[in-house]
């Protein structure tokens, strides 16, 4: 069976500005990209990981492996754009006592390819590996998966339209995940 | 080490309770077999177990169990141990099969649990009787439903089901009746949750008017500052709602909401919504299309019933919390003395508009999600408890609120003053000595 990975309420919206001023989205760039969004998480910059994404864009960590909607079945997160700036907001609030202390994250990705491309090079699905260890208090915990970005070039600047994290232990028992993955 | 009676009434005093309750594990074993080990234990829903040979793998307290749909079209609860030597026999969490065969060395059992075929049997002694009841898959003695609702006892006998759910049923029946085509079924998944505490906090949380404007108030600040003015599918609406609502004032607490509780530990909170798209409005469309389905099935005078049912949180002790408006019922599974898992359900209402299921999921995300903005702060309190606990700091936990105050009520209740009054506490405890003693020392702390 293959993955639903994009629905299509939120086609992604094609770019405004004359294109060919800036180079296609190729598998270097979508690199570097997710490996800011990485530096970003991991230094608790919320406000500027909440930049990345479009305002249509949404969030999303299913709790089934093969889960194939957000909207019949539960999810560990998932946000629309109006969620995930709450979301942010909350973590950023002296009063998040679940943060209290505060997580400390550190993320490795590896294995990107680029699975869809459109045309013109402006739009991808970005198909990628990662580890977090989280720390917070007395224990570290260690989450792993797969992670699809949709990613779309809008005047030359990169932004996900949206962003699928499949985690390995999506169905065990969890305690809260506060940091986003 | 074992726990006498004496010790353990002294355990509950009007308005106190002993830390030790919560942190002693031979009083978690003690619990394990005197409250998981007698009492009407929740352990699944009909819809979850639709065919025959359809299985659903849980657990009664620490004790790993089957629910099962035989050919006969009986729901069996029995216990998931090979009565060879021990092996357990069904790994998945669910599935259909014909019949159960451990991998081990192949005992193969009916759906009832009855050993059917032993392989090398000649190899054992004379006496050994594969028909001895004994020697099979054991059914755990009681097993009843309650509209859909399976519940097991490992008590041979005891009050009937419907006899310890007493007038609580009416939270099953708000479940149901909300359905109009009259069945509702387990759909969505399931969220599971863990925290390093004891399982009682779970409940003592669930009800807990005092909390939400202090423990879930960066949710509730951050969801007010949100601008409606972002993109959401839908989603984001149903959840900074709920999140908003998480900061009604105290002084709305205090007069608007109210708790009941009833005999057995069993409770509720009323409903503390006053917005327009939480509640019965016609001004929400889906809630309009609902109540449309609603009063074509049953009537406008039976719907305008049905509806003026409003409750939040319903407990039935020892082991589920659910709630009737987005279809949510928690299970709460006991590990240890300093460990708990929660399993999340959500229902569809047979016969309503898809939309209310997708609301009920957005719902669920946001107060039972592993990663919504809510639930995480619970969980942080439970784990904050259980550290707490171990400081060994101040030796008994007051749970007086309300206290004074609290009034009887019909069908054998007894209700707050109001809603923040901590009485559904005391009455949980109440229950809690009770079948802790084996009902010899009842209503200690009423
Ligand atoms: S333990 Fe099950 S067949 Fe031996
Ligand atoms: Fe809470």
């Amino acid at each position: 069976m293959k993955r639903a990975l994009r629905r299509d309420r939120h086609p992604p919206k094609p770019a405004p500005a004359p294109r060919e001023k800036f180079p296609p989205l190729d598998l270097a760039r979508c690199e570097r990209f997710l490996m800011h969004e990485a530096r970003l998480l991991d230094d608790a910059r919320f406000d500027d990981w909440l930049a990345l994404f479009t305002e249509d864009a949404w969030y999303w960590i299913p709790t089934e492996p093969d889960q194939q909607s957000p909207f019949d079945t539960v999810s560990l997160i998932y946000d629309d754009r109006r969620l995930l700036e709450t979301r942010v907001r909350r973590l950023a609030s002296p009063r998040i006592y679940s943060q209290e202390p505060p997580s400390r994250t550190s993320r490795m990705i590896g294995n990107v390819t680029q699975e869809e491309t459109s045309t013109d090079g402006f739009v991808c699905t970005v198909r990628s590996k990662f580890m977090v260890l989280e720390n917070r208090r007395d224990s570290q915990r260690l989450f792993g998966g797969t992670a699809h970005h949709r990613l779309v070039q809008l005047d030359g600047k990169v932004l996900i339209a949206w962003k699928r994290v499949d985690l390995l232990n999506c169905d065990a028992p969890l305690d809260g995940i506060l940091v986003p993955l | 080490m074992s726990v006498g009676e004496g010790e353990l009434v002294q355990l509950i005093e009007p308005g106190r309770v002993h830390r030790r309750v919560y942190t002693d594990p031979a009083i978690f074993d003690l619990e394990m077999a005197r409250i998981f080990g007698t009492a009407w234990i929740y352990v699944g829903h009909e819809s979850q177990v639709k065919n025959p040979g359809d299985y659903f793998c849980t657990r009664i307290g620490r004790k790993p169990v089957i629910m099962v749909r035989g050919p006969d079209g009986e729901v069996r609860v029995i216990h998931n141990q090979c009565a060879h030597r021990g092996a357990m026999v069904v790994a998945l969490e669910q599935g259909n099969a014909p019949e159960f065969q451990c991998c081990y060395h192949g005992w193969t059992y009916h759906l009832d649990g009855r050993l059917k075929a032993v392989p090398l049997q000649h190899g054992y002694p004379r006496e050994f009787d594969p028909a001895d009841p004994k020697t099979s898959m054991l059914q755990v003695p009681r097993v009843e439903s309650y509209r859909g609702f399976v519940f097991a006892s490992e008590a041979p006998d005891g009050p009937d089901l419907t006899d310890s759910l007493g007038y609580m049923a009416t939270s099953l029946d708000d479940m149901v009746d909300r359905a109009p085509d009259g069945e509702i079924e387990v759909a969505g998944g399931v969220f599971k949750h863990t925290y390093d505490g004891n399982w009682k906090l779970y409940f003592e949380n669930l009800c807990d008017a005092a909390h939400p404007l202090f423990t879930h108030r960066s949710s509730i600040e951050a969801a007010q500052q949100q601008s409606d003015a972002a993109h959401s599918d839908g989603t984001g609406e149903i959840a900074l709602r709920q999140m908003r609502q998480n900061g009604a004032p105290y002084s709305f607490w205090e007069s608007q909401v109210g708790i009941w509780t009833y005999p057995n530990g069993h409770s509720f909170l009323g409903d503390y919504h006053d917005d327009a798209k939480l509640v019965a409005a016609m001004n929400d469309p889906t809630f309009r299309d609902y109540r449309g389905a609603l009063e074509a099935k049953k009537g406008k005078a039976r719907t305008d019933e049905v509806l003026a049912v409003r409750r939040w949180n319903s407990t039935i002790y020892p082991n589920i919390s659910f709630m009737s408006q987005f279809q949510q019922l928690r299970v709460v599974h006991p590990i240890a003395v300093d460990r708990t898992v929660v399993h999340a359900y959500t229902f569809r209402l047979k016969g309503a508009p898809e939309r209310m299921f997708r609301n009920a999921i957005s719902f669920a995300n946001t107060v039972n999600g592993t990663g919504s903005l809510v639930l995480t702060d619970d969980l942080e309190i439970y784990n904050r408890i259980g550290i707490g606990l171990a400081s060994e700091g101040t030796e008994w936990l007051q749970v007086g609120r309300g206290f004074t105050s609290d009034v009887p009520d019909a069908h054998g209740g007894r209700r707050g003053k109001n809603s923040t009054s901590e009485v559904y506490i005391r009455n949980m405890l109440d229950a809690w000595l009770a079948y802790m003693t084996n009902g010899r020392a009842a209503q200690a702390a009423a």
